[in-house]
């Protein structure tokens, strides 16, 4: 038939856009991991104390726990002493007061990327906070966001400024010992973007935060935690991207939101981290730690994820569903091709009252790759009249890769009530061979039909970025058919 | 326009069309008629391209061109079209999408340049009220949740929006309603012109009331037994396919 699968298994070969290396001078950390490099690290970032201890302690329980191997993929053991835990680019100044000081190159890194960092070839109403390697070089629009209230800055900066704020919620929602990665991640982190929205605020304009992982042997490891005070709304985006590299390099993030009653956050991510060649070498290890608490009541957090790059992905973006009558949501694409391996999903944990939650998750496998998604649905005791939808549908282009769903169901509440959907199929032989008896090429064919299926979610992510989601999908399944 | 000769085809090793000819000029309009199973379809889809079905032997050329060398989407945008017996849906692709990105291939490949999405939609709309489809089934997935009836409205739709050379119409006529009918046979007139050839696979001569044929074809076990004209097409309804040396029970049924 017109799209054999041989050839939509061949449909899938674009050289990944953003591998490009900025020729920059750095300063990087010596690789290795110990009590020293810890205080170095905290050292140059003229940490306060407080800080330092929070680290270390982080750093000794980690020492104690092991890395888990529970999910359903498979990388060769990462030897922990081999990475740099610290890379910025060199600059005369401690930080950049203004754009006019960041280093052109860097600037011109960003503009590369499409993700213009001078104010007056902004996105549309999008602030931007750019993190390059272990540092925050550029955060934009910060003055209308203080004139509405809302702090805008990068972990660091927040640590020095705001250091009540950073102590009363950092480590609340995902403490160090929650997970190994988390763990490590708590010991090092080296930055990422601190929000904070006042009550009542509607903050004015999108944030973003976007992420590049540039130096070679350093692995990223940020931490963003977004308070949204009561009554309070805003939607946040990170993008990510690294260059082409043969070695696989670590990104170990942890998010942390927290939402106050009547508090909205809107979370969206666009995952494009390089996946490693076709021959599955090299490409991100993406070990991710993304929790929401819905404190108060009414609260509600949603999570929009694309999930395009990586060689393994391992990530859940859950919600604590605390309030009472607390909403939380789901939405997820992942896309894996060639030999990239994801295993991501969410939890939804439900303890207050009539909290409701909704999941939909679209797994897309190509190539070679393996999908799995890994759900929780757990109501405790006080879970009274909770309830949550979940939809989970696999697309499987070709018949080489796998999709995998392992659901799980937990409720100590009788009045508790879950919906669970689940369907897999393929994009078949008739559906290419009608849109090529339309004149349709078969590489836009695969592309229409991924994003047809990918609607529910593409639906919920701000407009600017639905629309870049969708070429991302395009450029990611370049190859697939032949 | 397209010329077939000595036209073999077969599936997974099972020869289905054993020696095809056929010749259709610019303007003519063609039935194909035959009992269920006989390989009305197969001929449709080895002409639209569908790799499912491998040409053993035999050639086909439109306007002088080798068709076979072409591929699926080639064809296409030669001018070949293909409304499907059973149209596939594709969820959550929109109707209107689909079909201005496959207007706008075609467009590319003559050198025109692209409709915008407002364009379209009003021309997509005015398409739509000719074949009596609601403009919302625009918006809705391609054939998703259609009736028969409306699958079978959205191909004819697709037809008068490409604008082919040569239509092959899959049994478009089954499973309408009288209303239906008369709309479809509308639609197929409105193509009908002195540049293009319709090829319409039917069990009913009641359609080619609507649209009359210039001639009928008798498609069995894989050859076409006997051709004629439009009265071809009564003297079946009346006596059926045995007289032609058909067994009977393989009569049209559905
Ligand atoms: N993909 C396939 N695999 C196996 N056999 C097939 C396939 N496609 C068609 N056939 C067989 O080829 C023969 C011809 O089928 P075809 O669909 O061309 O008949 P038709 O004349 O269109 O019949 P109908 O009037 O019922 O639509 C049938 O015996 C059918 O079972
Ligand atoms: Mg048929």
């Amino acid at each position: 038939m017109a799209t054999t699968d041989q050839e939509v298994n061949e449909l899938i070969k674009r050289e990944y856009e953003h591998g490009f290396v900025t020729d920059i001078e750095s300063d990087t950390f010596e690789p290795g991991l110990n009590e020293d490099v810890i205080a170095r690290l905290s050292g140059l970032k003229k940490e306060p104390e407080w800080m330092l201890k929070w680290r270390l302690k982080a750093y000794h329980r980690w020492l104690e726990m092991d890395e888990p191997d529970w999910a359903h993929v498979g990388y060769p053991k990462i030897d922990y002493n081999a990475i740099s835990y610290y890379s910025a680019p060199k600059r005369k100044e401690d930080m950049p007061q203004s754009l006019d000081e960041v280093d052109p190159e860097l600037l011109k890194t960003y503009e590369k990327l499409g993700i213009p960092l001078h104010e007056r070839e902004k996105l549309a109403g999008v602030a931007v906070d750019a993190v390059f390697d272990s540092v925050s070089v550029a955060t934009t629009f910060k003055e209308p966001l203080a004139k509405a209230g809302v702090i805008f800055c990068s972990i660091s900066e927040a640590i020095r400024d705001y250091p009540e704020l950073v102590q009363k919620y950092l480590g609340t929602v995902v403490p160090h010992s929650d997970n190994f990665f988390a763990g490590l991640n708590s010991a090092v982190f080296s930055d990422g973007t601190f929000v904070y929205v006042p009550k009542g605020v509607r903050c004015p304009m999108e944030l973003s935060t976007y992420f590049r992982i540039n130096a070679a042997n350093t692995g990223q490891f940020e931490r963003t935690l977004i308070i949204a005070d009561e009554g309070s709304y805003v939607s946040y985006l990170e993008g990510c991207t690294a260059p082409m590299r043969d070695e696989n390099q670590l990104h170990a993030a942890v998010v942390e939101l927290v939402a106050l009653d009547d508090a909205q956050i809107k979370y969206s991510t666009v995952q494009n981290w390089y996946p490693g060649d076709e021959e599955g070498k090299g490409g991100i290890f993406n070990f991710v730690t993304k929790r929401g608490a819905c404190q108060g009541k009414n609260s509600k957090i949603s999570w929009t994820q694309v999930e395009t790059g990586s060689a393994v992905t391992w990530k859940y973006p859950s919600c604590i569903l605390k309030g009472d009558n607390s909403v939380g949501e789901f939405y997820s694409v992942a896309l894996t091709n060639n030999f990239q391996q994801a295993d991501t999903g969410t939890k939804m944990i439900h303890l207050g009252k009539n909290t409701s939650s909704t999941i939909i998750s679209k797994g897309i496998s190509a190539g070679r790759s393996s999908n799995a998604y890994r759900g929780l649905v757990k109501f405790q005791p006080g879970a009274e009249g909770a309830r949550n939808f979940t939809q989970c549908d696999s697309l499987l282009i070709g018949d080489r890769c796998g999709a995998h769903t392992f659901p799980y169901i937990e409720s100590k509440n009788k009045s508790a009530i879950v919906e669970h959907e689940a369907t897999t199929s393929k994009v078949s032989d008739e559906q290419m061979f009608l849109c090529r008896q339309r004149g349709i090429d078969p590489e836009q064919a695969v592309s229409m039909i991924v994003n047809g299926f990918c609607k529910e979610v593409f639906k919920e992510l701000p407009m600017e970025f639905a629309v870049e989601a969708g070429k991302l999908l395009e450029v990611s399944l370049e190859g697939s058919v032949g | 326009m397209l010329s077939i000769k000595n036209l073999h085809a077969s599936v997974e090793d099972k020869e289905i069309l054993k020696g095809i000819n056929l010749e259709i000029k610019a303007g003519e309009v063609h039935a194909i008629m035959g009992p269920n199973g006989s390989g009305k379809s197969t001929l449709s889809q080895v002409l639209a391209g569908n790799e499912a079905f491998e040409v053993t032997s035999g050639e086909v050329t439109l306007n002088g061109e080798n068709l076979l060398d072409l591929e699926t989407e080639e064809r296409a945008r030669e001018g070949i079209f293909l409304a499907f017996q059973y149209p596939v849906e594709i969820p959550g692709v929109s109707n209107l999408q689909f079909l201005r990105t496959a207007v706008n291939a075609m467009r590319q490949h003559r050198g025109e340049e692209e409709m915008n999405a407002a364009e379209f939609m009003k021309l997509a709309r005015e398409v739509s009220k000719q074949v009596d489809l609601d403009p919302s089934f625009l918006k809705r997935g391609v054939n998703e949740g259609f009736s028969g009836g409306e699958k079978k409205r959205n191909e004819i739709l697709q037809a008068l929006l490409l604008q082919p050379k040569l239509a092959i119409l899959d049994e478009t006529d089954s499973g309408l309603d009288i209303d239906a009918l008369k709309v479809v046979s509308d639609g197929v007139n409105a193509l009908r012109s002195e540049d293009r050839a319709i090829l319409m696979v039917t069990h009913y001569q009641r359609l080619l009331n609507h649209i009359v044929p210039d001639y009928v074809h008798v498609l069995a076990g894989g050859r076409i037994i006997k051709s004629g004209g439009r009265e071809l097409a009564l003297e079946l309804e009346e006596k059926g396919y045995g007289w032609l040396g058909i067994k009977d029970e393989e009569e049209a049924s559905n």
